[in-house]
């Protein structure tokens, strides 16, 4: 059956005398291996040194404030339905007043809890979020967890703070 | 009786240096193997363990030993240790006959920097060697596996088949010596003229030998991964196994140090008459063992290129090459050396017999080999 | 240590490990106990000061020959207890040839009183390679010629038996 006719028919005859003597390709393929062996290597030691990801790498979830230190979020439940992997819970609260530096709606997230061990880091919180208000932060990883006491990440590990606010590249 | 004892402390002294040199050169073997293998790869390689991760052998040391050391129920338990201490006794032994250096005088005592000097050096070598496959043999057959047993079996047939022209090289570096002794040899060799341009097809032969004998790559059957999950050593845990790995990199070294002794003049070295006239020859003895110590960790350097290249042969690749490969060639070898040494000018009929094989070789193709279809 | 207490002590290794090649049960222990009566004769040629025998000795015995019985027990996998199948005419004819090969050679060493070495004529050099390689090829000439012939032809009918059948494949 011919498909393209850039088929090749192809014949193996004998070898030729410096295929069956194996040296001279054993030289060809020794050279080469010394040849990388004088080239740098390619390694990036981990913990020490770490690669930039890249200005849209999802990683650690960050609830964001605005520029007077307000959150953002009103605890609408769009990224909880947009999740997945329901991952994402909260318990909403209506603000009171004298809290309108800290929440910026009336509306507030009393508790916001991501389970990561069940988030799947696919971005769609961020995308589904009408307030701007969540975000997956390209410089920063959630770190190696060993119980599972440490899985659930309530606010305190969630809200920005102010005196290291998160910027992503294209926003400068 | 006062000489001889100082003699006999000094030998003894001087075993004990080459054993520990042995062992320190095979041990930071396991490391460089590693660091060799990563730069060839473009890779760094093992750098935790100390600055430069130079204390990775130690490291790798205390894991052998800390591993649970298990003998498998049906095994023959006594063949079963005896296995990877007779592949270490077989390693180490060989190095009593290396010549490592000439004589030296330390504190008024001259004595030869070598094991032991008997007329049959090169003999003993060859008949050590050959009994290093009993470790192997009697580990594989122990643990009563199928897969040892065949790793056990191949490396039979792998180093009886080696052997054979590994010791036709050998015949013609003795025509040229007219000696057994590895001493004299070294000796024959002194001034830059070393065997190795008087038999560079010997050399092939002999290193391409040295590979086999040492179950390394591009021969490493007996432990083929892909076929016999870990040859000879798969039922092996613990020291045990560390055993059989640290004899291959034994083997390695003392291969490269007979090697060195065979083509490459020993502890000769460019300038040891300067060296001996400006220091002495104690100076330059040392000076020697230090050469021929550089030499065997070159050749090292080129078992551990070879292994991070080459993929490795087909069962039946490796008995050809070894049967109507490689002892035919050194039959030949044999034939020429001696015409050269009868018509006393061995150089010119080496040269005159290597480009023949090469023209016979040529015309051969030329002839009777139907050639491929590009 | 006196030189004839070493002898001794040898001789009852090579003694006891020729027994036990005889005794053990196991096909592959005998060949190891083999092996090591090769080391002890080894040991005997030595004493002797014939290194060059001791060297070949160990290569072409211990190290090539004995390695094939091992290899091909090994694949044969002899089972422990098989013996029970020979029968007792086996074990008859066995015994009385082994017994009149004991009787003859005692014979012969009883009728030849092998000459001792007297200090004199005794040459220690004997057994080193160049003597050996003088005698055999001036005075054992021709029994040595007759030897590689003898070889040869071992040779070419071990090729002749290992040589591939046409169309048949091995691998």
């Amino acid at each position: 059956m011919k498909l393209s006719n850039r088929t090749k028919v192809m014949e193996q005859g004998e070898m030729t005398l410096a295929e069956r003597m194996y040296l001279p390709a054993i030289v060809g393929g020794m050279a080469t291996t010394l040849k990388h062996f004088f080239s740098k290597p390619v390694t990036i030691r981990y913990p020490e040194q770490q690669r930039y990801l890249g200005p849209i790498f999802r990683g650690h979830h960050i609830l964001k404030k605005d520029s007077e230190g307000a959150e953002r979020c009103t605890a609408c439940g769009l990224c909880a339905v947009a999740c997945p992997a329901e991952a994402i819970s909260m318990v909403a609260e209506e603000r009171k007043p004298g809290e309108e530096k800290l929440y910026r709606e009336e509306k507030y997230a009393k508790v916001y809890e991501i389970n990561m061990l069940r988030c799947i880091f696919c971005g769609l919180c961020e995308e589904a979020c009408p307030k701007e208000a969540i975000f997956l932060r390209h410089d920063q990883m959630v770190p190696v967890f060993s119980s599972r006491d440490e899985v659930i990440y309530g606010k305190d590990k969630l809200v920005e703070h102010m005196d290291q606010r998160y910027l992503r590249d294209g926003w400068k | 009786m006062n000489l001889l004892t100082d003699i006999f402390l000094a030998k003894a002294a001087f075993i004990g240096a080459v054993f520990a040199i042995t062992l320190g050169i095979a041990a930071y073997s396991t490391y460089f193997e590693r660091k060799i293998a990563a730069f060839m790869q473009d890779r760094i390689g093992p750098d935790r363990a100390g600055p430069f991760g130079i204390l990775q052998p130690l490291a790798d040391a205390v894991k052998m030993f800390m591993k649970e050391d298990f003998i498998p129920a049906n095994s023959n338990k006594w063949l079963f240790i005896a296995g990877p201490c007779l592949s270490m006794l077989t390693a180490l032994m060989t190095s009593a006959v290396v010549p490592f250096g000439d004589t030296v005088t330390v504190g008024g005592v001259t004595f030869d920097l070598q094991g032991i000097d008997v007329n049959i050096g090169i003999l003993w070598v060859f008949g050590i060697v050959s009994l290093g496959v009993y470790g192997i043999l009697i580990g594989g057959w122990a643990s009563n596996n199928k897969y040892s047993l065949l790793g056990a079996i191949r490396a039979a047939s792998q180093n009886i088949s080696y052997e054979l022209a590994m010791g036709m090289a050998i015949i013609a570096i003795l025509l040229f010596t007219g000696s057994l002794s590895t001493k004299a040899i070294v000796e024959g060799q002194q001034n830059g003229h070393w065997n190795i341009f008087y038999q560079p097809l010997g050399f092939l032969i002999f290193i391409i030998c040295a590979f086999a004998e040492c179950n390394r790559t591009p021969f490493d059957l007996p432990e083929c991964e892909t076929e016999l999950i870990g040859g000879y050593h798969t039922e092996y845990s613990s020291m045990k196994l560390g055993f059989y790995l640290f004899a291959e990199y034994i083997n390695m070294f003392i291969s490269g140090a007979v090697m060195a002794t065979l083509y490459f003049g020993g502890y000769d070295y460019p300038g040891i008459d300067f060296v001996t006239a400006q220091f002495g020859s104690t100076v330059a003895g040392f000076v020697g063992m230090g050469a021929l110590i550089g030499k065997a960790l070159i050749f090292v350097f080129i078992f551990m290129w070879v292994r991070w290249t080459l993929p490795r042969f087909r069962y039946d690749q490796l008995m050809g090459l070894g049967w109507s490969g490689l002892i035919p060639l050194s039959m030949y070898n044999v034939v020429v050396t001696a015409f050269g040494i009868l018509i006393g000018k061995p150089f010119t009929a080496g040269i005159v017999g290597f480009l023949l094989l090469i023209g016979g070789m040529v015309v051969y193709d030329q002839l009777f080999v139907k050639k491929k279809i590009a | 240590m006196e030189i004839s207490s070493i002898w001794y002590f040898l001789s009852g290794l090579t003694l006891l490990s020729a027994l036990m090649v005889v005794f053990a049960r196991n096909p592959i222990h005998s060949v190891l106990y083999l092996v090591f009566t090769f080391f002890c004769i080894s040991g005997h040629y030595v004493l002797l000061n014939a290194q060059f025998l001791m060297a070949v000795n160990i290569i072409v015995y211990a190290g090539a020959i004995m390695v094939l019985f091992l290899f091909v027990i090994m694949m044969l996998d002899l089972k422990r207890n098989q013996p029970e199948s020979k029968s007792s005419l086996t074990k008859l004819a066995g015994s009385v040839v082994a017994g009149s090969l004991l009787v003859i050679l005692i014979a012969l060493v009883r009728q030849n009183n092998l000459p001792a070495p007297s200090e004199g004529t005794f040459v220690a050099k004997t057994g080193m390679v160049e003597n050996l390689g003088q005698l055999l090829y001036t005075e054992y000439l021709l029994p040595f010629e007759l030897i590689s012939v003898l070889f040869f032809v071992a040779m070419v009918g071990a090729v002749m038996l290992g040589k591939r059948e046409a169309g048949e494949r091995n691998f």
